[in-house]
C-alpha cells in the first residue's frame, strides 16, 4: 500500500463520523464515503501534497452538497435518526437534541460547525474545504451556534446555560 | 500607548476562543474579558456545551469497525453502479486544469469565434440527432460508465453526464462528434417524459471562463459557457426559460473546484 493509500486509509474513521453528522443516515453516510474514497483513489495521481485530509473533506462535502441540491428539487419525508437507531437510547439523551439541532442547520452552517468542532479543522483549512474566506467560516460558526442554541430553548433545554 | 490587551473583545474573539483559534497573546485578555462579562462567558460556556454534545453524539462512529465496502483493498477503482452513483448526485464532471498546458495546442486559433462556431456546432448536432428515432446516441445510458470513459479518453478530458433527473430528463446516451476545428467533443443526449430532447456537446477550448450566453438557430437555442478550458452548449428546442433551468442544473454539477487536486493549475 503506497503512502497516498495509507493515509487516506488512517482517514476513513474520521470521514464516517462526518458523513454520519452531516447525514444522520448510517447508510447513506457509508455511501458518501465510499464514493469519496473511490475519487480520491482515482484522482491519486492528481494529487499534489498538501493536506490529504483536508483534500478528503472537499470531496465529501462537494458529494453532499450536489446531493442535497438533487434532493432540493424533490419534496423528500425526513425521518432523522430511523437508519440510526442502534444508539438512540445511548447514555447521552442530550444526542437526540443535538441531532435534531443540527438538522435544522443551513447545509453550508452545519459543515463549517462539523469541521471545526467534531473533526477539529482550523478556520483555514474550513475556508479551503468551503472555497470561502476565513470571515465566512467564522460567521457560518457563529450562526450555527446561534441556530442551535435558539432550537434547543424552543424545543427541550437539554443544554442548560451555566451559571 | 494601548497594548494588545486592552482592546476589547469582540463575538468573533469569544468563538475563535473556544476554537483554539486566538493569538496566544490575546488568550489572556478574552479570559480577563470574561471573568467580568457573565452573559459572554454563558454564552462560550454554551458553545462549548454544544461542541461537546455533537462530539459525544458521534465519538463512537470513529470507532466502529470499518466494514468491508469501505475497505481500500477490497475496493475496486470503479464507481457504484450507474443509477446508484446518480441517486448520490455523484455525476459531477470531473475538471482537471492540469492539462491545461497541452490542450490549448489543438484548439488554437478558435479564440475569437469560440461562441459562435461551438454553439453553431452543438446547435447543429442537436437538429440532426434529436430527431432521431432509432439511433440518437452511439451508446446507450445502460453503458453510461463506458460511454464517460471513451468519451472522456477522446476528448482528453475526464467528463461525466451531469444528472438532469431533477429536470425530469434523463440520460438516453451520448457520441462523439468533431470540433469545428478536428478535435474530439462529447455529446450527451437527454430526454423528458414527453420525448423532449436536449443535448450537452462539450469540448476543450483555451478561452477563458465564461458565464452563460444564449444563442439559437431556426427552433433551437443553445446556451454556451466556458468552465476550465471546457466549453459546454447546452441545446434543446423547448422555450427559453426551460433551457436556462436545464443549463443551471447541469451548470452546477459540472463545478471546477470539486476538489483541491483537481483545482486548475
Amino acid at each position: 500500500m503506497s503512502g497516498f493509500q495509507e493515509g487516506v486509509q488512517l482517514a476513513i474513521p474520521a470521514l464516517r463520523r462526518y458523513a454520519r453528522a452531516l447525514t444522520h443516515d448510517a447508510d447513506l453516510a457509508d455511501d458518501l464515503v465510499q464514493d469519496t474514497l473511490v475519487r480520491a483513489l482515482r484522482s491519486q495521481h492528481l494529487f499534489h501534497g498538501g493536506e490529504l485530509r483536508s483534500w478528503l473533506y472537499t470531496i465529501l462535502t462537494n458529494l453532499n452538497r450536489n446531493r442535497l441540491r438533487s434532493l432540493a428539487r424533490r419534496p423528500t419525508i425526513t425521518a432523522i435518526g430511523d437508519n440510526d437507531a442502534p444508539d438512540a437510547s445511548g447514555p447521552e439523551a442530550g444526542g437526540r437534541d443535538i441531532e435534531r439541532a443540527l438538522a435544522t442547520l443551513v447545509d453550508d452552517q452545519r459543515t463549517a460547525l462539523l469541521l471545526v468542532v467534531l473533526e477539529g479543522l482550523s478556520y483555514r483549512e474550513v475556508a479551503e474545504v468551503q472555497g470561502v474566506p476565513i470571515g465566512t467560516v467564522m460567521s457560518r460558526v457563529a450562526r450555527a451556534r446561534l441556530q442551535i442554541r435558539a432550537h434547543l430553548e424552543n424545543d427541550r433545554p437539554m443544554l442548560r446555560r451555566v451559571k | 500607548m494601548m497594548k494588545d490587551s486592552d482592546l476589547p473583545v469582540t463575538v468573533d474573539e469569544l468563538h475563535a476562543y473556544v476554537d483554539g483559534e486566538l493569538p496566544a497573546d490575546r488568550r489572556a485578555a478574552v479570559e480577563a474579558w470574561l471573568a467580568t462579562h457573565p452573559d459572554d462567558a454563558a454564552r462560550v460556556a454554551d458553545w462549548r456545551l454544544q461542541a461537546d454534545a455533537i462530539r459525544a453524539r458521534y465519538a463512537d462512529v470513529a470507532q466502529q469497525p470499518i466494514p468491508p465496502k469501505l475497505q481500500l483493498d477490497r475496493m475496486s477503482y470503479a464507481s457504484r453502479p450507474w443509477k446508484v452513483a446518480a441517486a448520490a448526485a455523484v455525476v459531477a464532471a470531473f475538471l482537471l486544469g492540469s492539462l491545461a498546458g497541452w490542450m490549448a495546442r489543438d484548439t488554437a486559433g478558435d479564440a475569437p469565434n469560440a461562441f459562435e462556431w461551438l454553439t453553431a456546432q452543438a446547435l447543429n448536432a442537436h437538429k440532426v440527432y434529436a430527431v432521431e428515432v432509432r439511433h440518437p446516441v452511439e451508446v446507450a445510458a445502460a453503458d453510461a460508465e463506458h460511454l464517460q470513459q471513451w468519451l472522456s479518453k477522446r476528448v482528453g478530458h475526464p467528463l461525466r453526464a451531469p444528472n438532469l433527473e431533477a429536470e425530469g430528463l434523463r440520460l438516453v446516451g451520448g457520441r462523439l462528434l468533431p470540433t469545428p476545428t478536428g478535435a474530439a467533443a462529447a455529446f450527451f443526449m437527454y430526454e423528458n417524459a414527453s420525448g423532449e430532447r436536449f443535448t450537452l456537446y462539450c469540448a476543450r477550448t483555451k478561452t477563458p471562463n465564461t458565464g452563460m450566453h444564449y444563442n439559437s438557430a431556426d427552433k433551437a437555442g443553445a446556451i454556451y459557457w466556458v468552465d476550465s478550458n471546457i466549453a459546454y452548449v447546452i441545446s434543446g428546442a423547448s422555450e427559453r426559460k426551460q433551457l436556462w433551468k436545464v443549463a443551471r442544473a447541469a451548470y452546477e454539477q459540472i463545478e471546477p473546484r470539486v476538489s483541491q487536486g483537481e483545482r486548475g493549475s
